[in-house]
């Protein structure tokens, strides 16, 4: 049983990326950099539980057989130090000693299709298996050839990764992938502090009544992802919002075009989040920072940390469009 | 360092004891405290954990864990001696579902594995098999402890190094009579205070408050009461917040959290305007127990690096990981995997003689599979920060040092950075891979001084032969003007400091570490190549060279 979602003290920008992530997974998966402590996982894995069954069909391992009916949403843990085995798959062993049977014994990114992969501490993940997590993450196909097997299943899924970046940093082809990044600290206000501490012991204490005092909020939440996700297709982006997104971009010189896309498509699940129709420079000047913040270009000798680059750029076209 | 001195002096051996006792008592009455790290200590653990037994329900297993289990022993998988014999399937339950509901014992705890550690803290988060994790520690560097992951999701941390001699049974059954329970006070204010005592201490984690107000309640329920007192919220702060702590205690509220800790003689001042009587008893409570080094670490940049992933280095041979390599004899478990054709193909020739139905297989068959990782790369600067260094090549010194790092960071190498001034050398950053960190120390690194070359030779060498015992492959990047003029004694005649300087030089090629002397005096003189060439490293003269030309030519030796 997890912590619920709607009981997390402050954080706000790491619910609206998660939010954001669960009402549209093409933006690409969430980056969480903090802090131990902070309530990190515990937000990732309160978010799956919260979130509304999927079709069999469309998650888990494919083996090719239909499948009827709804499955709670995938929600896999890639331990640290998983073997390769563990994450593309192998040949099942058991039933290769038991039966003689030569049987596919589905990995952790075949579990994970449709829905999310969490990584904890993904920025001590060793370097073979990031290789291949984002070999599959850009193919959305996992190819297995090892052991006389040779089998290709979809894999499609949500990155969601977090870690500290004073245990050391994140390679920038992994960081990339991720579409959303959000840094998170511990709240210094002292009553916040409090309050975090009471949640969290009323929850180990006694988790059943806990989550019966959070169910409506709890509710509240889940109507609001599903209203979200029903509402996405038929908001608008007008080119007024798409040019102020590619301004942005140009100014903070973002790299890629993979900035924009994602500034986009994040826009535009937060004004389905909100009940709008319209996605407005609102939307973008509040998804700019988590959207951007990990693919500007890093300056060794800049200090300036990139969030306060975003919030700059985002002064300066206030100004200018103001001027004009 | 001479702050942290005065700390610990007024905090005699015999109570580390005493802390690790109530500890184990806490953690039997309440095993979601998880359990604690006991930091050297030799048998006395074991009284410890004799403690921590009788404290538990009769009949609770107790189990050690290896520092390198593999999966299948921890969490469970295939028998496969069993399988093989019987020719089914034969499943073996893993260590932690054994130890449900028991005692884990964590022996060599700091050469524990990221991914044991990160098994062990998913089932103490998952909540699946509860058990009390004891983990000893028996780091001797600073840098050798148990990784954090685990730690962090543990109640409590003792350590035992000062207590040298355990007297008997002596100071194991802490009085509790003794122990004034007249204050009760409410669970809000508990809360409050241990709130603000973390904060003041700069605990961020919220597990450290959590974890607080647990052994508090378990405190009150030690000593037969229903409610806190006071003096449980006090041992709660002395146990679990006084060893999390990163900071002194600001004097007041209102200055910012990163300002310098104040000198330690504050740290008995009763007059500190802090509101509240019971959060002074709690503060006071931690403070008693901050860890000896709180100031070193301080200095240091706080936390610790854990980053033990695979870099760019030295190709290695590993049963576990890597590239495959092909299969050899022997037996899989350990992280060794078995490799199943090699296995088959291996027992093929033998099948007639080993008459039967079916495909027999025996032990000798069993082939494994072998892979190749490469060693993590570790880079050590040794940087001459000396007068005759003028300050402005040092500042090329750091710009070349920060591209090399922007270098590392992508190539997930780590690397480390070592001082030479006046009369001593200095590790300034202890190998990480943290790019923040690195940027941080270097930027506060002062100039002047004398040239104590070999005493920065001398540190290099050692942190290179500790990095390579761990199985990194070191490279060490010596940036001076090769001008000694103070012994590796301290003393400042210059015929000796050449003398120990070539000496060092010579110890460095001796161990065989790869080097790269930059020789950054304006003018270079033979006496630079000469010690290049006793160090056995390639000799870069870069009189007028910028951060630019420096990194370039650092990077060209490393490579070749």
């Amino acid at each position: 049983m997890s912590f619920p979602f709607s009981a997390i003290v402050g954080q706000d920008e790491m619910k609206r990326a998660l939010l954001i992530a669960a009402v549209d997974a093409s933006v690409g998966g969430v980056m969480v950099f903090g802090d131990r402590g902070t309530g990190k996982s515990t937000a990732v894995r309160a978010l799956a539980a919260l979130l509304p069954p999927v079709a069999a069909a469309d998650a888990g391992y494919q083996d090719g057989s239909p499948r009827k009916g709804n499955v709670a949403v995938p929600f896999v843990d890639l331990p640290l130090g998983a073997t390769e085995d563990r994450v593309v798959g192998a040949l099942d062993l058991e039933r290769a000693l038991g039966a003689g049977v030569k049987a596919f014994e589905p990995g952790l990114l075949a579990r994970a299709h449709g829905g999310f992969l969490y990584i904890d501490e993904v920025n001590l993940l060793e370097d073979h298996i990031v290789d291949l997590l984002l070999d599959v993450a850009a193919s959305g196909e996992n190819v297995v050839e090892r052991e006389g097997l040779s089998v290709r299943h979809p894999a499609r899924f949500v990155l969601v990764g977090s870690g500290n970046p004073e245990e050391g940093e994140l390679r920038p082809q992994l960081l990339d992938r991720f579409g959303l990044s959000v840094e998170v600290r511990t709240p210094q206000a002292l009553k916040q502090r409090v309050e975090i501490l009471k949640r969290c012991d009323a929850f180990e204490r006694a988790p059943d009544a806990f989550a019966e005092t959070w169910r409506r909020a709890q509710r509240k939440t889940l109507k609001q992802i599903a209203r979200g996700r029903a509402a996405l297709a038929a908001v608008t982006v007008p080119d007024s919002a798409l040019t102020f997104a590619a301004r942005l971009c140009m100014a903070v010189g973002a790299d890629g075009l993979r900035g924009e896309l994602t500034l986009m498509r994040s826009a535009r699940a937060l004004a389905a989040l909100d009940g709008a129709t319209v996605v407005t420079a609102d939307h973008i000047a509040t998804v700019a920072p988590m959207a951007l913040r990990h693919r500007l270009r890093r300056n060794v000798l800049d200090e300036t940390g990139s969030t306060a680059r975003i919030e700059r750029a985002l002064d300066d076209l206030a100004l200018e469009d103001a001027a004009a | 360092m001479s702050g942290a001195g005065d700390v610990s002096s007024d905090r005699p051996a015999p109570d580390a004891l005493w802390d690790a006792v109530m500890a184990a008592r806490l953690c039997a009455i309440d095993p979601g405290l998880s359990g604690m790290v006991l930091r050297g200590g030799g048998e006395v653990r074991d009284a410890v954990i004799a403690t921590l037994r009788d404290g538990m329900p009769d009949g609770a297993p107790m189990r050690r864990v290896p520092s390198h289990i593999d999966d299948e022993q921890l969490l469970g998988g295939i028998d496969l001696t069993a399988t093989l014999a019987l020719g089914r399937a034969v499943a073996q339950a893993g260590l932690l579902a054994e130890a449900d509901g028991g005692i884990l014992v964590l022996p060599m705890a700091e050469r524990l594995s990221d991914a044991v550690a990160g098994r062990l803290a998913a089932a103490i988060d998952s909540g699946a098999s509860r058990f009390v994790v004891v983990a000893l520690d028996d780091g001797m560097e600073p840098d050798e402890r148990p990784p954090t992951a685990l730690i962090e999701r543990l109640a409590f941390r003792v350590d035992l190094t000062e207590v040298v001699r355990w007297r008997g049974g002596e100071g194991l059954s802490p009085d509790l009579s003794a122990r004034d329970s007249s204050t009760a006070i409410t669970e809000a204010d508990a809360v409050d205070a241990l709130v603000a005592s973390a904060a003041a201490l700069g605990i961020d984690s919220a597990r450290a408050s959590l974890f607080a107000l647990r052994a508090a309640r378990a405190s009150a329920r030690l000593a037969g009461r229903d409610s806190m007192a006071a003096e449980d919220v006090a041992l709660a702060a002395r146990l679990v917040l006084g060893p999390r702590a990163v900071r002194m205690p600001a004097p007041s509220d209102e200055s910012p959290p990163d300002a310098p800790p104040p000198p330690a003689s504050d740290v008995g001042d009763e007059e500190r305007g802090e509101p509240g009587a019971l959060d002074d008893i709690v503060l006071a409570a931690a403070l008693a127990a901050l860890p000896r080094d709180i100031l070193a670490r301080i200095a240091a940049g706080r936390g610790r690096k854990t980053t033990r992933a695979s870099g760019a280095g030295e190709r290695r041979a590993s049963g576990a990981r890597g590239r495959p390599m092909g299969a050899r004899a022997g037996m899989p478990g350990g992280g060794r995997r078995l490799s199943l054709i090699d296995t088959l193909r291996a027992a093929a020739p033998w099948q007639r003689l080993r008459s039967g139905t079916g495909v027999k297989i025996r032990r000798d068959d069993l082939r494994i599979r072998r892979f190749e990782t490469r060693a993590q790369a570790l880079t050590i600067f040794a940087v001459d920060a000396s007068g005759s260094s003028a300050l402005a090549r040092l500042a090329e010194a750091k710009g070349a040092v920060e591209l090399l790092l922007a270098e590392a960071y992508v190539k997930r190498a780590e690397v480390a950075l070592v001082a030479f001034r006046g009369v001593a050398a200095e590790l300034l950053l202890p190998p990480t891979r943290s790019l923040v960190r690195a940027r941080r120390s270097l930027a506060e690194l002062p100039g002047g001084g004398g040239t104590p070359l070999a005493a920065g030779m001398n540190a290099a060498r050692e942190l290179a032969q500790n990095a390579r015992a761990r199985g990194r492959t070191p490279f060490v990047v010596l940036l001076t003007d090769g001008r000694a003029n103070i012994a590796a004694d301290g003393t400042a005649v210059r015929a000796v400091a050449e003398a120990d300087a070539e000496a060092a030089a010579r110890a460095i090629g001796a161990a065989g570490i790869a080097a790269a002397f930059v020789d950054i005096s304006a003018r270079p003189r033979p006496e630079g190549a000469a010690l290049a060439a006793a160090m056995r490293a390639r000799y870069l003269p870069l009189p007028r060279a910028d951060a630019a030309a420096m990194h370039a030519a650092v990077r060209a030796a490393q490579a070749g």
